[in-house]
């Protein structure tokens, strides 16, 4: 197994820069060797204010947009994605924008699609990364200035994003 | 020169409604992953896709770090003529790539 040897590397050389730093009298607690990489993680306030960002403080009613993700992934590295938005794609009636946000990763944004009328299909696929397991956010921006969500709960069981280089 | 591969059907009837994929080779570092040392790696993604039809925009996504890498995307465009339609793919690092895709609209 490749990944078990950095392992025991990064955690003797931990130890190693602990004593070390213990050894000179800075007592520097081994957190500190390497910075909690786990800390950086957007939380629901954030993912408020990226809403707001999003919408510019405009009323989001659930409905009309269906967000598709597996519910339980094994990694968290490439998850599948499917935005689909019932709407109809007129001239005069269409899907401005879809965004989608997340709730647990370092960052809440995760994709803003602009679409329009030449479109004919309001729907947005790609595969993206999750941290952890958490609730994800789908919102539809249509022309007529309203905001449509839908929101997917999801299992990892290995988080991506904050995981280290072996 | 990052590898694309996309998928836009080569001939449509006029008026169909026709999906378009397209990936683009890119490692999409993060730019919240630290080294075994510590040090951050520094971020280096693709933030902007843009896709037009014969010069026009038709549909243009921001990518977040929270992207996979090897950015996949898939969406939908109605067949209006026929001609050239041109995916580019802009990022960090000065990253730039371009693919076209011909279609036939009968």
């Amino acid at each position: 197994m490749s990944k078990t040897r950095p392992t025991t590397q990064t955690t003797r050389r931990r130890m190693l820069a602990g004593a070390g730093a213990l050894l000179s009298g800075a007592g520097l607690p081994i957190a500190l060797v390497r910075p909690a990489t786990a800390q950086v993680q957007a939380n629901p306030a954030m993912l408020a204010l990226a809403i707001r960002k999003v919408t510019g403080g405009a009323k989001v009613t659930p409905g009309k947009v269906k967000l598709e993700i597996p519910p339980l992934s094994e990694n968290g590295n490439a998850v599948p994605l499917t935005v689909t938005v019932d709407a109809p794609m007129t001239k005069e009636r269409y899907v401005k924008a879809i965004h989608v946000l997340s709730e647990k990763n370092p960052q809440p944004n995760v994709i803003s699609a602009q679409l329009g009328p030449r479109a004919g299909k309001a729907t947005v696929q790609t595969r993206f990364r999750l941290a952890d397991s958490q609730t994800i956010t789908a919102i539809a921006e249509l022309s007529d200035g309203t905001f449509w969500s839908d929101t997917a709960d999801v299992i990892i069981t290995l988080g991506a994003c904050l995981e280290d280089t072996p | 020169m990052a590898r694309a591969l996309i998928n836009v059907p080569a001939k449509a009837k006029r008026g169909e409604v026709i999906a378009i994929k397209a990936l683009v080779s890119h490692v999409m570092e993060s730019g919240f992953r630290h080294t075994n040392l510590g040090v951050v790696i520094p971020r280096d993604i693709i933030d902007t896709f843009v896709c037009s039809y014969n010069g026009e925009e038709i549909f243009r996504a921001s990518f977040a770090p929270a992207i996979a890498a090897n950015p996949f995307i898939a969406f939908h465009t109605v067949a209006t003529e026929s001609g050239k339609i041109e995916f580019k793919w802009t990022g960090d690092n000065g990253f730039a790539a371009t693919e076209t895709a011909t279609i036939t609209v009968e």
